[in-house]
């Protein structure tokens, strides 16, 4: 009986401790949701509170999202341009990542840093010369120039992240495949890629999750509605001059995260091993 | 089964002379135990001969074939590291079976030889686990089997005894040796430990600073020491030194014993101060000084002695060994 009272209480305390980091992340959800299905009456009126329904529930501003705005479109042309990149990203990002750590030795450690460094420069000045590059290939206006772009953030950024995992798998597995009858190629594709995967699905991640926030590029580059992102797409669209259409900027923003949310959930635990560089268990 | 010859192998890292114009060969079906200090080149050694390193200078042949220009898979080696190095994502059987799935051997053959191997180490219960669940005893016969499965000309074992706790190494370095003997394959094993080298190997090579000092039996290598260096390396406690009439005169701890038990005649007789006594049960160190030098008395454990004493201790004139002070190198008589 006493036990298990000392169990009741240790776990009210960690669930205590826990509380308020769950309230944190919950409650731009919660806001999302509840915001999303005000009247604009009920939503404008500073007397009532904003954090409950206090009118009966309207779909009006899912209809504006859905039915006046390209608000699918701007989804599926997320999706596009997201996968398009994420797969050029580990296409470039693992070969360059493992060379770097594997091959090049002190060299690559050094050109390696170099490479994070130009994901430091920030976009807002690098869309002025890239702009040019883009008006050079004739992809203005046109979803492919962001196809183009977004690698030049995603592929250092992965190159890095990829760079560290590869150190974390120790050599010796890559010789003894080596010595086990393997290419050097037949050792990365057969040993180093199988145990890399929870480092792969973090680049997938994250560059997945750059691409869809990404603005500045958006911008500067996409003028049509039917070709906008859904960053760029509900902040021009759904901003008309000073006014904020609050209901479907805020609907449209709970479900673009949630599949995002979703995918986070799922691969939690592999991400985690790939961030913290534990790729293999010893 | 093959044997291997070194010819003049060097491997230089940028001005590091790692493995500095090595000769040597191991005949076939020996054991060959690769001992030194670390940094001495003894695992640089190895990784030439597995493919892993391309020497700076020198052949490799494996076989009576120059195998310079070959892949480690072409080489008809195989090898274990120290940290077994098992494919952490594959079972046991998966390990096992790992370098025949490469050859595409069809799957029936591979399931065979896979079982002969695990059932050749004692564990052939454990092929559906992963490395993470069995213990480290166990993780080093995953990779012996693995080695093995392929029926290797050579294998290189490198310290594949260090990561097991002492009680599990008394007996896995019993094992090795017994089907090493079974199996009679050609074995360059590498080793900082000299109990290891000694009880493994057919034969011992003595490494040190990229150098061969000294290759012989374990008793030339322990009896007979070519050098102070490897007189000095060999042996717990080591070999003692006294400096006298312009040689360095050497003799094992065992040989320095109480003047009484020494034939007058044919010995060498010394004056003796004991400083402590380490009783470890079935003998005793004794530590002091001869004229000033530091030396070590590994005496049985009734001798009567006691801390503080000077006495008269003598060596057997057999057990003398002569040094040149300069060069360190055996002088012969």
């Amino acid at each position: 009986m006493g036990n298990t009272l000392k169990k009741v209480i240790a776990q009210s305390w960690i669930y205590g401790a826990l509380t308020p980091f769950i309230i944190f992340s919950a409650a731009p959800f919660y806001v999302m949701l509840v915001t999303m299905f005000k009247r604009s009456h009920d939503l404008f009126s500073p007397t009532n509170n904003p954090f409950f329904l206090n009118e009966p529930i309207t779909l009006e501003h899912l209809d504006l999202l859905f039915n006046q705005t390209l608000y699918m479109k701007f989804l599926g042309n997320t999706f596009l341009v997201g996968t398009a990149v994420v797969v050029i990203t580990v296409l470039l990002a693992v070969p360059a990542a493992l060379s770097l750590s594997r091959l090049a030795g002190r060299w690559g450690e050094s050109v390696g840093i170099g490479i994070f460094l130009t994901y430091l420069v920030p976009p807002t000045l690098l869309f002025i010369p890239l702009s040019r590059v883009v008006s050079l290939l004739g992809l203005q206006n046109s979803l492919w120039s962001l196809v183009i772009v977004y690698p030049t953030f995603t592929v250092p950024f992965c190159t890095w992240l990829m760079m560290s995992f590869f150190k974390s798998i120790p050599k010796d597995i890559e010789e003894q495949a080596l010595v086990d009858g393997c290419s050097r190629t037949g050792a990365m594709v057969k040993i180093l890629l199988p145990l890399s995967v929870p480092g792969i699905i973090t680049v997938v991640v994250f560059a997945f999750t750059l691409v869809a926030h990404e603005y500045i590029y958006a911008l500067a580059f996409i003028q049509d509605s039917a070709k906008k992102t859904i960053g760029i797409g509900m902040t021009t669209e759904l901003v008309r001059g000073d006014v904020f259409y609050w209901g479907a900027l805020m609907g449209g923003a709970l479900l673009a995260s949630i599949p995002v949310a979703v995918l986070y959930t799922i691969f939690l635990d592999r991400i985690i091993s790939g961030m913290t560089m534990s790729g293999t268990k010893r | 089964m093959a044997n291997v010859q070194l010819i003049g192998i060097k491997k230089h890292f940028g001005g590091v002379k790692a493995v500095d114009g090595i000769d040597l060969e191991i005949k076939d079906g020996e054991f060959l135990a690769l001992l030194g200090p670390s940094g001495s080149g003894k695992t640089t050694l190895m990784r030439l001969v597995a493919g892993l390193e391309e020497p700076t200078g020198g052949r490799i042949v494996i076989d009576g074939a120059d195998v310079n220009d070959l892949a480690p898979r072409e080489r008809g080696i195989a090898m274990v590291f120290q940290s077994y190095a098992l494919y952490p994502h594959k079972t046991v059987f998966g390990n096992i079976s790992f370098p025949l799935s490469v050859e595409k051997m069809p799957k029936a053959e591979m399931q065979k030889k896979a079982e002969w191997a695990a059932g050749l180490l004692g564990i052939g219960h454990l092929l559906d686990r992963m490395p993470s669940q069995i213990s480290g005893g166990e993780r080093q016969r995953v990779a012996i089997a693995r080695a093995l499965v392929r029926k290797p000309k050579v294998l290189l074992m490198d310290e594949p005894l260090s990561n097991l706790d002492a009680k599990v190494r008394h007996t896995a370095r019993e094992e090795l040796k017994l089907f090493q003997r079974e199996i009679n394959v050609t074995t360059i094993y590498v080793t900082h430990d000299q109990a290891e080298a000694m009880g493994l190997g057919d034969r011992i090579a003595v490494m040190h600073d990229g150098t061969i000092r000294q290759i012989g039996t374990p008793e030339a290598i322990y009896h007979d020491p070519a050098n102070t260096f490897v007189a000095g390396f060999v042996g717990i406690p080591p070999m003692n030194f006294l400096e006298r009439e312009g040689v360095v005169i050497g003799f094992r701890p065992e040989a320095l014993l109480p003047a009484e038990a020494v034939p007058a005649e044919e010995s060498m007789r010394l004056r003796f101060i004991v400083e402590r006594v380490e009783d470890l049960g079935s003998h005793r160190l004794v530590y002091g000084t001869i004229g000033g030098t530091k030396v070590i008395a590994n005496l049985f454990f009734r001798t009567p002695i006691a801390e503080g004493e000077e006495r008269d201790f003598a060596v057997s004139n057999r057990d003398l060994r002569r040094f040149d002070l300069r060069t360190g190198e055996r002088v012969r008589p």
